[in-house]
């Protein structure tokens, strides 16, 4: 029952960063932005909504099999983000940006 | 060759949390291709530092936490900016040093830099990050080199000494 609970808890609180992330995906303005509503929805949204599954599936391999799946999240959703990122500046996009504070606009490690 | 048989046995043990089916047969089968596995990851010389960085043992487990605390704190930060009616944005691009001495180091910094939702790295590189913040903030929080100095000590080298403290 205490579980049920915890487990309704954490889904439900996930479905909500979910949400809240589609929202950003839609409301802000470039894909430099966007890319951080992604972040939402890849991180804490999943991770919420996978402990709340854990919880229903209990001490099983259900559950360790659930946390395999998290920690591949958590290694491959930065990298895909990263990737799209350094996509976007290598077509050509310019991040619309209120402040620059980087010394110039030279691409890191180009030289090497 | 130590390195290839402890990949071997995460393997096997990983194998067995997958399985869920122990029979003699079929737990021979998974322990041989185990074995074959971790035989092929030696001959392509991928069972390495970077590809089996099992040296950072200890650190790695308590940065995670560390980690998973702060992704949650970037969230509901970014959450917030996103439901406000006017949504404050102030995009900003920084960019900050990466003091790790292994690029294991600095892709595990870069990569916490983009899990933090609010803080995308962009271009990584001599010994630098560049950093696309949603809000000022963020890129305030990052100039403070906290994250930095912490993957500093995931690492085992030693931290700048509060690196942008004045920032």
């Amino acid at each position: 029952m205490v579980w049920d609970i915890l487990s309704w808890f954490a889904i439900l609180t996930g479905s909500a960063f979910l949400l809240i992330g589609s929202i950003g995906l839609v409301r802000l303005p470039d894909m430099f932005t966007r890319s951080h509503a992604t972040g939402v929805t890849e991180t804490l949204a999943t991770y919420l909504l996978i402990l709340g599954m854990a919880f229903q599936a209990g001490l099983s391999l259900v559950t360790v099999k659930l946390i395999v799946i998290a920690l591949f999240m958590f290694f491959a959703s930065p990298t895909s983000t990263h990737a799209l990122a350094r996509a976007a500046l290598d077509g050509g996009m310019k991040p619309e940006v209120d402040e620059d504070r980087r010394p110039d606009d030279r691409e890191l490690g180009a030289g090497k | 060759m130590a390195r290839s048989i402890s990949l071997a046995v995460a393997l096997f043990i990983f194998w067995l949390l997958l399985s869920g089916i122990y029979t003699p047969l079929i737990i021979t089968l998974g322990a041989v291709s185990s074995a074959f596995v971790a035989w092929i990851a030696h001959r392509m010389d991928v069972a390495d530092h970077e590809g089996f960085p099992i040296h950072l043992g200890w650190n790695a487990v308590t940065y995670w936490p560390w980690l998973l605390w702060e992704i949650v704190k970037a969230n509901i930060d970014v959450a917030r900016v996103i439901l406000k009616k006017d949504m404050a944005l102030s995009p900003t691009l920084v960019r900050i040093p990466a003091s790790q001495k292994t690029e294991l180091g600095q892709v595990t910094f870069a990569n916490s830099i983009t899990l933090t939702p609010g803080t995308v790295a962009i271009s990584v590189g001599d010994g630098m990050i560049d950093v696309h913040a949603l809000t000022a903030e963020a890129a305030d929080e990052l100039i403070t080199g906290r994250m930095d100095r912490r993957a500093c000590k995931m690492e085992g080298t030693e931290p700048p000494i509060a690196a942008g403290d004045a920032a």
